[in-house]
């Protein structure tokens, strides 16, 4: 298994936000995590790239990294876990003040010390894949959501992480720029990269995953595969959930 | 007596009027002179070793730990909340009683800092929190520590900001180093002072010397402007 978490548990104050996640990904898989707002999905995809910290529980990586939360889980085994993976963020969170092409390489130069042209070949290569080559001396600011959230995945991509995360990357979007952020989504599945993502596109989620978790109330409801949770849900949760996202009236 | 008065007013205007001029020119080169001379380093020196200070005392104040936070809160409370005449004149009358005797323009310098300092680093640190979170979690989960963020992404976004409050702070500066007439450093209004001392036309010389001041604050914020259209070219307008 690349990755492998058990008891995970999350408070904010009193509020329980995460209670006993226990998840298996293997490397190229895609996970896919679905459910109601407030049901802790945004927390747990945040748990793995420290973003958040767990109150308890255990998650470790296929090469040796273990990590217990809550006992002594140390500054640096979680700066080295937030090293596997990159994240791609609902609002974009590309830096205004850097071009699209300074923001793809800043990690790769000034975090990972990489050589700067080196950097900026392996940028303008990743821009290409995902169709933003002619925009990289562009501002943010002059890019549509649908170009800036590419840009947000090519600049996760430049660090070459282990494990790409997504945190409902169309839910800011207008509806006819969003084909064009899944579109880009969907070639990284087929080129095997392992991602966890946090999604509202339901029908999408079931094309591209291999495993499917419902979450609700700070549980996984239901997890499985596309086909058993999307298609025939065994928990009445589930089912209410779906029947609401599919036929909303 | 009120019409003898008033044809003595008239009377003096007249001559005024014609000795006014030269007068006015006269002291002219003396009073920018005395800007050239110390208005102006004393304010730029002042200004870059304030803004220093107040970049050093805003990150302690945005530190998580309270010990490293309370000497900056100590200290920004108690600049503002004390006269600058007063600071001036415990540095240049007050410390030489405890052996600390420092020439008038240091003396000055010192004051002008500590002043600039407290004020500037709320500034920074108001820019500072006005950045959206986001920008510090995208930052870090491209691997980058606090510093890092707070160097390469959270302050370049920031300085833009604060460059208008800053604008504010560093204007005002140049009309308080006035105050440093008072502990005999011969800048501009003191040159202005020295003049009036001897020729009694107080009205035209002060009013010259503010004159002066006004044109320096008026090359300044042209210089605020050319700067903020600078760091305005990343921003949607």
């Amino acid at each position: 298994m690349f990755l492998t978490i058990s008891g995970l548990a999350k408070s904010f104050g009193d509020n329980k936000v995460l209670k006993d996640i226990n998840l298996e990904l293997d490397k190229g898989e895609v996970l896919s995590i679905i459910g109601p707002s407030g049901s802790g999905k945004t927390t747990l995809l945040r748990c793995f790239n420290g973003l958040e910290t767990p109150d308890k529980g255990r998650m470790s990586f296929e090469n040796g990294l273990t990590i217990d939360f809550g006992e002594k889980a140390s500054k640096q085994s979680i700066d080295t876990m937030r090293k596997k993976s990159a994240m791609v963020f609902q609002s974009y969170n590309l830096f205004p003040h850097k071009t699209v092409l300074e923001n793809v390489i800043e990690g790769p130069v000034i975090v990972q010390k990489e050589k700067r042209a080196n950097a900026v070949e392996r940028a303008e290569a990743l821009l290409e894949k995902v169709g933003l080559k002619e925009k990289k001396d562009f501002y943010p600011h002059q890019l549509s959501g649908g170009q800036q959230q590419r840009v947000g995945i090519a600049r996760a991509l430049a660090l070459k992480p282990e494990l790409m995360l997504f945190d409902e990357p169309t839910s800011a979007l207008d509806p006819e720029l969003i084909g064009e952020v899944l579109t880009v989504m969907k070639d990284l599945a087929k080129e095997k990269w392992t991602m966890i993502m946090v999604t509202h596109e339901i029908q999408f989620a079931g094309e591209i995953s291999d495993q499917i978790v419902f979450m609700d109330g700070g549980y996984i409801v239901e997890h499985g595969p596309p086909q058993e949770v999307l298609k025939a849900p065994k928990q009445e949760r589930t089912k209410q959930f779906l029947q609401r996202i599919l036929n909303p009236v | 007596m009120a019409k003898m008065f008033l044809q003595s007013n008239v009377l003096y205007t007249i001559t005024a009027g014609m000795e006014g001029w030269e007068l006015f020119r006269n002291s002219l080169l003396p009073m920018l002179s005395g800007a050239i001379q110390y208005t102006i380093p004393l304010t730029l020196i002042s200004f870059a070793g304030g803004l220093l200070l107040a970049l050093l005392t805003a990150m302690m104040r945005l530190a998580k730990s309270r010990f490293i936070q309370l000497p900056a809160v100590v200290y920004v409370s108690a600049i503002r909340g004390t006269p600058l005449l007063v600071q001036l004149f415990i540095i240049f009358y007050g410390l030489p009683n405890i052996g600390l005797n420092i020439d008038p323009f240091p003396s000055a310098a010192i004051a002008f800092i500590l002043n600039v300092g407290a004020y500037a680093s709320e500034i920074i640190r108001a820019s500072v929190l006005s950045i959206p979170k986001g920008q510090w979690e995208a930052a870090y989960t491209i691997g980058m520590s606090r510093g890092t963020a707070l160097r390469r992404i959270i302050l370049p976004q920031s300085a833009r900001v604060s460059v208008p409050p800053l604008s504010n702070t560093f204007i005002s500066l140049v009309k308080d180093t006035s105050l440093a007439s008072l502990v005999l450093v011969t800048e501009l209004f003191r040159k202005a002072q020295e003049i009036a001392a001897r020729t009694y036309d107080f009205l035209l010389l002060y009013v010259e010397a503010a004159l002066i001041y006004w044109v320096i604050c008026f090359l300044l914020s042209l210089v605020q402007t050319v700067i903020e259209r600078r760091l305005d070219r990343y921003v949607a307008k």
